[in-house]
């Protein structure tokens, strides 16, 4: 398909009102030389153009997407509508900015508040604050609260984070961001943070500990209770990567199991959509020895309506304002919709759905770790992989079957790894679709190899050559070309 | 509830499948003590309700007057395509294009994005997209700071202060040295905004070479809409341009989401931030796309990553693309000429105001006036516009300074009842 940029010159699409005033110029110095080479085309060409490159995705609405720790769940049409009201949608930020103009964004405001205090509460947290604009910005947040709290407790020794081996690639690298040294520490084969190795990494030096529970390996950490009277032994702060929060929320709180502070993925756990990467948002909670650090400002509320306040010991602004305010609106609804009692059934969905996948796949496939799981099923294709056919190319094949594939390579803790979550809000019928498709696959390892390796056949292009990107860096159309 | 299909009797035989008597059985593994007895959450509601309960929220806030707010965040006209496109689920319900096969509509959009976003800066390379302007201004001096190998960032009183804010933030605990001024001397970059927090419009020109005889990197901070009249970074010696992309087809949205933008020259582009789409081909020799360097990234690096960042704005940058694409190469200098223009004539009727720019601005001047700018500002409330910022609020200006942006949306009639209200409130 042609790029934009291949397409032809000198049509117009948008034009403007004639100007109603007299023309200015700038001084020619301050001028760019030509005018940016952007595409001249009518709207109907870019409509075309964009419908076009539509048709080359899948999204949820057009396919089950298990991909495993990203919770691709259905994302309300509501909750796009409510978000585009113009109400909410063309509310100028620095409105908050000026206290006079405090009264005309309190519908804002309110919706903060509420939403702040409901997240908090979701999750057994004193606080949360909405500013951090994607999960590992959350992350960002939650470190950089733990490094303010234990500057502020003379603790300048504690200069180490612990992370486990199996957490998110973006734990280790917001620790680092945060200006901490990052520990590992191992599985045991069960899948589960080893607490023996933990209680030696747990050395004096421990600023915090970041889990996910459930971990990637779809595992409930068994030892949290006890991980968590250690940490706080060692006044080390126990961070919840709220990844998979979905697995659990209305069934237990992170802030009831021990956690001090943590990150919300709105985009995951709330129905926000992914947006092919983002906007995401990852508000960060805390309990309450860490709210006096929140980011501010924050909106609280007065005597005369809601209104702006910065604690006192603040680690500053993550955001120019209150975060992806439009994704939280989106939140918003979606919490709304379901109430307390409605968000219980939604953890119980996704965890029976994900141990229905798990106890129709183990006859074919090998599931990394034994005993039930929790949202996600996480299987390692080894022995597929002694006879040629990899995780990768099972990945492949399924995009055949018309369903995007499952998360592969990652835990890097498991060979071969797959990892599947299908999340609640999708149905019976479409899990044993799904499943039919992977036990076929698990035939033709055997059957039609060569038909595994040449997948996908039925996508826009087939198998990309990675490597030539990375060799020859094209990532921008030269002009003139 | 609606967004959860399983029947009971679907429950019932997906039990017996996993082989349990009920959902309890596969919680068992959180000890009794720990799972949750009781919460403090509304009741749920129906779709209609929640639609209600949200317009009741929404008509508080106050959307109908006739603004005069910047500040870096813009009030410009969003054609009806952006939305219509962008609002296609095929991308808005996609992730990450880890399946590149099934992901191309993704990628070759991130592609033409980045492309775009070259063109517009005058540099060579653009990642796909950080989260906003002001952490991009960051994660610039952290690049900055890999290619340097230095610790020193030297701020120029341009930029804005939310950024100078949000920057001090992110880098208290790397060991970094913020230094004030514009004087490159061992450092690794200097930022500066243009136009300026208060609209003037500079050349960094000689600064970018000074900069790289210093063996220091220009980072500009610009404002893409302005980019359709003004010299851009490349031209300027700039090493790194960022910008808050709000302005290319974003909603004002209270604050997001929004887009940040990074180009950079070669000497940058591998210990670049954030995720790159490169063109490669298939196994038919066809064109496509992918991600690409991804060993730079934090799922491959971890705590040796150039950022933690492991999303884009995707869908912000997907709409960004489509507005340029449809106000076009001589769409977007007119949209520019016009916003220009109109504050030309606006500073015009403003004779009774001090200017507070030293040079020509754009599209958004400082003035003083001879009242309390917050006085000023709430007079003109009750006339139904917004009057701009009041600079005190951000520790940017005096009592009675005020900053007032102007874009295309203002109609010569807007500006006239602007100035003679704005008259009116400050010299009564």
């Amino acid at each position: 398909m042609q790029l934009i940029y291949e397409q032809c010159k000198g049509r117009r699409a948008i034009t403007l009102d004639a100007l109603d005033v007299p023309e200015a110029a700038l001084p020619r110095e301050l001028c760019r030389e030509s005018l940016a080479e952007l595409p001249e085309l009518s709207e109907l060409d870019v409509v075309r153009h964009f419908t076009r490159l539509s048709q080359r995705n899948v999204g949820v609405d057009d396919k089950f997407y298990p991909l495993g720790s990203c919770t691709m769940k259905y994302n309300p049409k509501m909750t796009e509508t409510v978000a585009a009201y113009p109400g909410l949608a063309e509310v100028h930020p620095h409105l908050s900015t000026a206290t006079v103009y405090h009264k005309h964004c309190q519908g804002a405001f309110e919706l903060i508040h509420t939403l702040e205090k409901q997240l908090a509460e979701i999750a057994g947290m004193k606080a949360a604050s909405l500013q951090p604009m994607a999960g590992a910005h959350g992350e960002l947040a939650g470190v950089l609260l733990m490094a303010a709290y234990h500057r502020d407790h003379g603790n300048d020794h504690k200069k180490t984070i612990i992370v486990p081996d199996a957490a998110h690639g973006t734990n280790p690298a917001s620790a680092a961001l945060a200006g901490f040294k990052v520990r590992e520490v191992p599985s045991t084969k069960a899948g589960v943070v080893d607490l023996a190795a933990f209680k030696e990494a747990l050395t004096d030096d421990v600023a915090g500990i970041m889990l996910t529970c459930p971990n990637t390996h779809g595992l409930f950490e068994p030892d949290i209770k006890r991980i968590a009277a250690l940490s706080q032994e060692n006044d080390s702060l126990l961070y919840y990567d709220g990844a998979n929060l979905n697995a659990i929320i209305g069934q237990c709180r992170p802030g009831d199991l021990g956690f001090n502070v943590m990150h919300y993925n709105l985009h995951k756990t709330f129905a926000t959509p992914h947006g092919m990467g983002g906007p995401g948002s990852g508000p960060v909670g805390v309990c309450e020895r860490l709210a006096p650090y929140l980011p501010g400002p924050r909106v609280v509320q007065g005597e005369n309506g809601y209104e702006l306040f910065t604690p006192e010991k603040s680690i500053g602004r993550l955001a120019p304002f209150f975060g992806n305010f439009l994704i939280a609106v989106r939140a918003y609804a979606y919490i709304a919709h379901y109430g307390g009692d409605g968000l219980k059934d939604v953890a119980r969905m996704a965890v029976l759905n994900a141990n229905y996948m798990l106890a129709r796949l183990k006859e074919a496939y090998t599931p990394a770790f034994e005993g039930t799981c929790m949202h996600e099923c996480v299987f390692t294709a080894t022995p597929q992989a002694d006879k040629g056919i990899h995780a990768l190319d099972i990945a492949k094949a399924l995009l055949d079957y018309g369903f995007h594939a499952p998360t592969i390579y990652f835990p890097l803790t498991v060979k071969e790894c797959l990892m599947i979550e299908p999340t609640e809000t999708e149905n019976k019928d479409t899990l044993d679709a799904f499943c039919d498709a992977m036990l076929d696959i698990a035939k033709r390892v055997d059957s039609d190899p060569q038909g595994l390796h040449d997948a996908p056949i039925s996508t826009p292009v087939g198998r990309l050559d990675e490597v030539k990107a990375a060799r020859e860096l094209n990532c921008c159309k030269p002009l003139g070309d | 509830m609606s967004w959860i299909p399983a029947t009971e009797d679907e429950r019932r035989a997906m039990l017996d499948v996993v082989g349990v008597d009920d959902i309890d059985a596969l919680f068992e593994v959180i000890p009794e003590a720990l799972r949750l007895k009781s919460w403090d959450m509304p009741p749920g509601k129906s779709e209609m309700a929640v639609r209600n309960h949200i317009t009741q929220l929404a008509i508080k806030n106050d959307v109908c007057s006739t603004s005069y707010l910047g500040g870096g965040f813009y009030d410009h006209y969003i054609p009806s395509a952006v939305d219509a496109l962008s609002n296609r689920s095929e991308f808005y319900t996609a992730y990450t294009p880890y399946q590149p096969e099934c992901s191309q509509g993704t990628l070759q959009a991130i592609y033409e994005y980045q492309t775009a976003i070259c063109r517009l800066t005058g540099l060579d390379f653009a990642n796909a997209s950080l989260y906003d302007g002001g952490t991009a201004v960051f994660e610039a001096a952290t690049l900055a700071m890999r290619v340097t190998r230095r610790d020193k960032i030297v701020v120029q009183d341009s930029l804005s202060p939310i950024y100078r804010k949000i920057l001090e933030s992110h880098t208290e605990h790397l060991g970094v040295e913020l230094v004030d001024g514009d004087d490159p001397t061992g450092a690794a970059c200097v930022i500066v905004q243009n136009p300026d927090f208060l609209g003037t419009v500079k050349d960094f020109t000689d600064l970018g070479a000074r900069c790289r005889e210093a063996g220091a990197l220009l980072v500009v901070s610009c404002y893409p809409i302005a980019l359709g009249m003004l010299k851009t970074p490349g031209e300027m010696n700039a090493d790194i341009a960022v910008a808050e992309g709000q302005s290319l087809g974003m909603p004002l949205g209270f604050g997001g989401p929004y887009l940040g933008i990074m180009a950079v020259s070669k000497r940058c582009v591998r210990k670049m931030p954030g995720r790159i789409a490169g063109m490669t081909v298939d196994t038919n020799g066809e064109r496509g796309f992918v991600l690409t360097l991804q060993a730079r990234e934090q799922h491959i690096r971890r705590e040796k990553a150039m950022s933690n960042i492991c999303s884009n704005q995707a869908l912000c940058a997907l709409r960004a693309l489509i507005y340029l694409s449809l106000m076009g190469k001589h769409g977007l200098h007119e949209v520019a000429v016009a916003c220009h223009s109109k504050a030309e004539y606006l500073k015009e009727q403003l004779d009774f105001v001090e200017f507070l720019n030293d040079g020509p601005t754009f599209n958004e001047f400082a003035v003083r006036l001879p009242k309390s700018a917050e006085t000023v500002v709430a007079a003109l409330l009750q006339r139904g516009i917004h009057a701009g910022l009041p600079l005190a609020a951000l520790d940017a200006g005096g009592e009675n300074d005020l900053l007032i942006a102007v874009t295309e949306k203002r109609s010569r009639e807007d500006l006239d009842v602007f100035a003679k209200a704005l008259k009116e409130a400050a010299c009564s």
